[in-house]
């Protein structure tokens, strides 16, 4: 599903890359962690699977598209593949959950009758299906954690990728977000979460890659969270 | 498809009422713009109308020596016809002048006269030209003519009026072509900050799989209403102007009525109209196209 062949990525002509010589693959229904320090690249390897960024060498491929031969035009159509979510949600302020999800169909040209099917489907799945009148600056962090859940995941993409998604939640509701990532995966999405959250890695036994200033250290299925 | 569209038209027009301030400071330097062009459009069309008219009324008048006869004046008009600024050429015997004369100037008390002509001696080619400007031109050669006595001409008026309208044309041209620039500069600034403001937004879509079109187009739809608004507000102003200045010159200026023609404001709106809204639509698009260029890449 998604394969690195040895990425790198600098930022600037000089000093250390951000990512270095990192080969990784991970199959279709996988579910994963990614630990690191601050900084060491996590973030930066979330954002060259979005084709946000391009590699300074070495190849990607995801969902059987080279990264390196997509052409401009074509990178809004590959990002459909892939639902992601964030530290800091990116929801719209301004408007309220029903729109904020119907908003991710509504720019890829879903017709209006399966929006309206679409949405209320994908509040009951991350457990809101009452709220979809509410202003998203109403609802507590957990909820709208959920939201931009339910938005990534409202187009159906085959891969999921969490960037840190509880780092602004408190223990009860990264619990909650992260059975939910679970429960998606189990119905048949790839789901790769970055995250700082020792006790959870350490109690969902999945496998757990470790990234140490740009560099894979370690990579087990059933892993722990390993610390320096 | 539809509902990306109804998306797309929603936020273009939301984005409006986004930035109150610089949309309407964009509006009325358009409308300024497009207020000034309108005028400046009818006065030039109306005053080169009435040279047009003018022109069909002016002519230069030859008069011969003693002696030169009527097959030779007749030779001279053939030459004269056979020039490119020359519309006409008419032949005036000595006793047609004196018939027009007698109509333009004695009316009733032509009778007197009965008999003879005191006109004798002034048969004439009135020379009608297809373009006033070129009148001295015509002037210079025909007093190279032999057995010319006199030409009479009134350049006056029809120089002066042409230079003036050519003058109006290049003073209005300038100031429209500033106000045009100064138009494309507020769009494009205004659709800059939208796109500040919608900054999130568009990094949201971008990842959810937008396309260029779908995140450009509500920008370029603002730009494009910002210069249709600007251009319709004026319109209706220079219509009601326009209607009232005519009016108004019928009933104060009578004595006016044959140096300046009005053309009608059919005449001058159907082109009017047209041109004003494809100038706001295109300053819109260029204005919100400049910007969108630079700062919406994906
Ligand atoms: N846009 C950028 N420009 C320059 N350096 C960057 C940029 N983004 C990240 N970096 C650097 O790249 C390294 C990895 O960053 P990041 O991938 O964000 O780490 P993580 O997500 O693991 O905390 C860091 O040293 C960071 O300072
Ligand atoms: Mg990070």
């Amino acid at each position: 599903m998604i394969t690195l062949e040895n990425v790198s990525k600098s930022y600037t002509n000089d000093g250390t890359p951000a990512l270095n010589n990192v080969s990784l693959h991970i199959n279709k229904g996988e579910f994963v962690f990614i630990v690191g320090d601050s900084g060491s690249g996590k973030s930066t390897m979330i954002k060259l699977l979005l084709r946000e960024l391009v590699p300074s060498s070495g190849r990607i491929i995801v969902n059987g598209v080279d990264l390196s031969k997509l052409r401009r035009g074509k990178i809004p159509k590959y990002r459909r593949n892939i639902g992601c979510v964030f530290q800091d949600f990116r929801l719209l302020k301004d408007r309220n959950v029903y729109e904020n999800v119907a908003f991710a169909q509504r720019v890829i040209q879903t017709p209006t009758k399966k929006i309206k099917k679409n949405v209320p489907q994908m509040l009951s799945l991350v457990g809101l299906p009452e709220k979809y009148k509410s202003k998203t600056k109403e609802l507590s962090g957990g909820e709208q954690q959920r939201v931009a859940l339910a938005r990534a995941l409202v187009n159906n993409p085959p891969i999921l990728l969490a960037d840190e998604p509880t780092g602004n939640l408190d223990p009860r509701n990264s619990w909650e977000i992260m059975k939910l990532l679970e429960e998606i995966n189990r119905r048949g999405t790839t789901v790769l979460v970055v995250t700082h959250n020792r006790e959870i890695v350490n109690a969902m036994r999945k496998r757990v890659i470790t990234v140490k200033k740009g560099v894979i250290v370690s990579d087990e299925e059933k892993g722990e969270y390993i610390d320096d | 498809m539809i509902s990306t569209l109804g998306y797309v038209f929603k936020q273009g027009f939301k984005n409006i009422f986004r930035n109150k301030i610089f949309s309407l400071a964009t509006v009325a330097t358009i409308s300024a713009c497009i207020f000034l062009f309108g005028l400046f459009y009818s006065m030039v069309e109306n005053v080169r109308y009435s040279i047009q008219k003018a022109e069909t009324n002016v002519a230069v008048t030859v008069f011969f020596n003693e002696g030169v006869t009527e097959a030779q004046i007749m030779q001279i008009g053939d030459a004269i016809r056979a020039r490119s600024e020359v519309s006409s050429v008419e032949f005036v015997s000595a006793s047609d002048a004196w018939e027009s004369f007698k109509v333009d100037y004695l009316g009733e008390y032509a009778d007197g006269y009965e008999g003879d002509n005191p006109l004798e001696g002034s048969e004439n080619l009135e020379i009608y030209l297809k373009d006033v400007s070129k009148q001295s031109e015509l002037v210079t050669y025909l007093e190279s003519v032999e057995g010319v006595r006199e030409i009479n001409h009134s350049d006056v008026t029809a120089n002066i009026l042409t230079q003036f309208n050519r003058l109006l044309s290049y003073v209005s041209l300038g100031i429209v072509g500033i106000l045009l620039a100064v138009s494309v500069f507020l769009i494009s600034n205004t659709v800059a900050m939208g796109i500040a403001v919608r900054h999130e937004e568009i990094g949201i879509m971008k990842l959810i799989g937008a396309t260029d079109f779908v995140v450009r187009s509500p920008f370029l739809i603002e730009g494009i209403l910002l210069g249709l608004i600007g251009a319709a507000i004026p319109l209706v102003a220079v219509y009601y102007i326009y209607i009232n200045i005519i009016e108004y010159a019928a009933q104060h200026f009578v004595i006016l009525n044959d140096l300046l023609q009005f053309k009608s404001t059919r005449e001058i709106f159907s082109v009017l109209i047209p041109v004003a809204l494809i100038l706001g639509v295109g300053l819109g698009f260029v204005g919100s196209f400049i910007t969108i260029r630079k700062r919406l890449r994906v």
